[in-house]
């Protein structure tokens, strides 16, 4: 049912893990629809992604999505990892199954998600960012 | 992948060799239709004869109460419908479980688009249900009450005797989905007042695509599937010959095999959940420990998703399913996992492995094995047992 990129970033998913004191962290998704993604940043002072990790619970799709967007947001500046869209990530991946979908929205909320968290702590304003909807407090 | 390891009985099981070589001369030596009039049709008909004499027997009913049809979602819909229709003069209510085939539920919910009331039973925590909740659920218009004999997911064996003899002093029909359980374990008609028995070939190393019906004397029965003759005019369609032929076969197979199997799959089973429980932490056996069916294990493991863990088995060639077959490819967690009350997140962590007597303890300890790796590779990329992990610090 998963393309063969698919199966590849879920056997062998990049950048897993956690980052000690990231510059912004966003968990988005809940166990109740089964999926849930939490993408750490690294920013450099220039606005630069230097490092990327996440943890996801959640289906084949999550990982690998998941995986994907930390590949396409590594070494962006956080304007252009604005750009990593859900449609990006699913044609990095040569496409997903129509119930996998929401997968790939997760994982560009989540990008937003860490990124509006590095923007609160530093009080920068990234342009076009809006406050992630589906952004879940840590203890939820 | 070399070799299939194959956990999935519950979803279909292996046709035996005795039952396919039953089966094979009815493709072209006696492949007549049965209801035809010439002497070349009598072979096809005394196949007929023969294989509803072994499914009755199977379960100590007449032959002449058996239905030969496509299978256990067409036994199920029969079953609900033609009661509903035919006794709606008495009262427009039935009572079923909320952990049935969606078989069941979904033909209850069609029931009730068309005027019937469905209550749902509740289950325990280990997903059976409550006698005295039943008792209360009764009513003057109750016309029938539908509990399956064995849960598909979590393997749970349903108090049918004790459910057949309350609703019979009530005087209410009682059917029962025993899809999973009929060849599986012991189920008697008469001890236990069942009155519908719905049952599916391919369960018990029969074929796919034929199944029965068992349907007491007394009870009035209108058809569903309308059209020829067939089954005293109560299941229309050319007769199924060959999956026939093979439903019989394999009722009777598992009625003189039927200790020793499961005396080995509850071997099996019994040693597949105590490496499972034993050697991975938080990890949870659902339904009940012991009254379940012999070849049936299913699992939570927290912080993990069930999808992941397949992929990871499939790719050693392990067939395994995360709930029931039917189900998959919904996004929601199984109906029978929330209803015996476990949150979404467990529900989502949850492995099905149905052995038969064909598995082996050499497979076993593979999967188990293999099984330690996947869940501590995914919980190694759960952000859920991370928070576990430093709340725990």
């Amino acid at each position: 049912m998963y393309s063969e990129k698919v199966m590849e970033h879920f056997n062998h998913p990049r950048n897993v893990g956690e980052i000690e004191h990231p510059s912004g962290v966003g968990t988005v998704g809940n166990a109740k629809c089964g999926d849930i993604m939490r993408m750490y940043l690294d920013i450099d002072d220039d606005g630069r992604i230097q490092d990327v990790k996440f943890k996801t619970f959640g289906c084949g799709a999550a990982v690998a999505t998941s995986s994907m967007a930390t590949e396409l947001v590594k070494g962006r500046t956080v304007q252009e990892a604005l750009l990593v869209t859900n449609k990006a990530v699913m044609e990095a991946l040569d496409g997903l199954p129509p119930l996998k979908v929401h997968c790939s929205l997760l994982a560009e909320e989540a990008i937003h998600a860490a990124l509006w968290d590095y923007a609160q702590k530093n009080n920068v304003v990234i342009e076009g960012l809006e406050k992630p909807v589906s952004d879940i407090a840590e203890k939820e | 992948m070399d070799k299939i390891i194959y956990m999935d009985n519950a979803a279909t099981t292996k046709v035996s060799n005795e039952v396919l070589e039953e089966m094979f001369p009815f493709f072209q030596e006696y492949y007549c239709n049965p209801s035809a009039f010439y002497h070349f049709a009598s072979e096809g008909k005394k196949a007929i004869d023969k294989a509803r004499e072994q499914a009755a027997a199977l379960i100590g009913a007449g032959s002449d109460e058996i239905y030969f049809t496509s299978g256990g979602t067409e036994s199920d819909n029969w079953a609900l419908k033609a009661v509903a229709k035919a006794y709606e003069k008495k009262g427009h209510h039935v009572i079923t479980s909320k952990i049935e085939h969606h078989a069941i539920l979904h033909t209850c919910h069609y029931l009730e688009e068309n005027g019937y009331e469905v209550t749902y039973l509740d289950v325990d925590e280990y997903g059976m249900i409550r006698m005295e909740e039943l008792e209360k659920a009764i009513r003057p218009d109750t016309i029938l009450i539908s509990v399956m004999a064995a849960n598909n997911e979590i393997g749970t064996i349903e108090p049918i005797a004790r459910i057949g003899k309350l609703a019979h002093e009530k005087g209410v029909l009682f059917h029962t989905d025993a899809v999973q359980a009929y060849g599986h374990i012991p189920m008697d008609v008469e001890a236990m007042n069942i009155d519908l028995l719905s049952a599916s070939g391919h369960k018990f190393h029969g074929p796919k695509g034929v199944g029965i019906l068992y349907v007491r004397k007394s009870v009035k029965l209108l058809p569903v599937i309308h059209g020829g003759a067939q089954e005293k005019n109560r299941r229309a369609g050319t007769y199924n010959v060959p999956g026939i032929v093979g439903f019989g076969r394999a009722a009777e197979l598992a009625g003189q095999r039927i200790k020793k199997r499961m005396t080995k799959e509850t071997e099996l089973r019994d040693y597949l959940i105590k490496r499972v429980i034993d050697e991975i932490p938080y990890a949870r056996l659902n339904g009940h420990r012991t009254d379940r069916l012999p070849g049936n294990a299913h699992f939570c493991f927290r912080f993990i998703e069930g999808e992941s863990m397949l992929i990871l088995l499939d790719q050693l060639g392990v067939c395994a399913s995360s709930g029931s077959a039917c189900a998959s490819g919904a996004l929601d967690p199984s109906h029978v996992l929330l209803a015996i009350g476990l949150p979404h997140e467990l529900a989502h962590g949850s492995l099905r492995l149905t052995v038969s007597e064909d598995n082996s303890f050499e497979e076993i300890n593979f999967v188990v094995n293999e099984l330690k790796k996947i869940i501590e590779r995914l919980r190694s990329m759960s952000p859920l047992y991370e928070d576990f992990l430093h709340q725990n610090q």
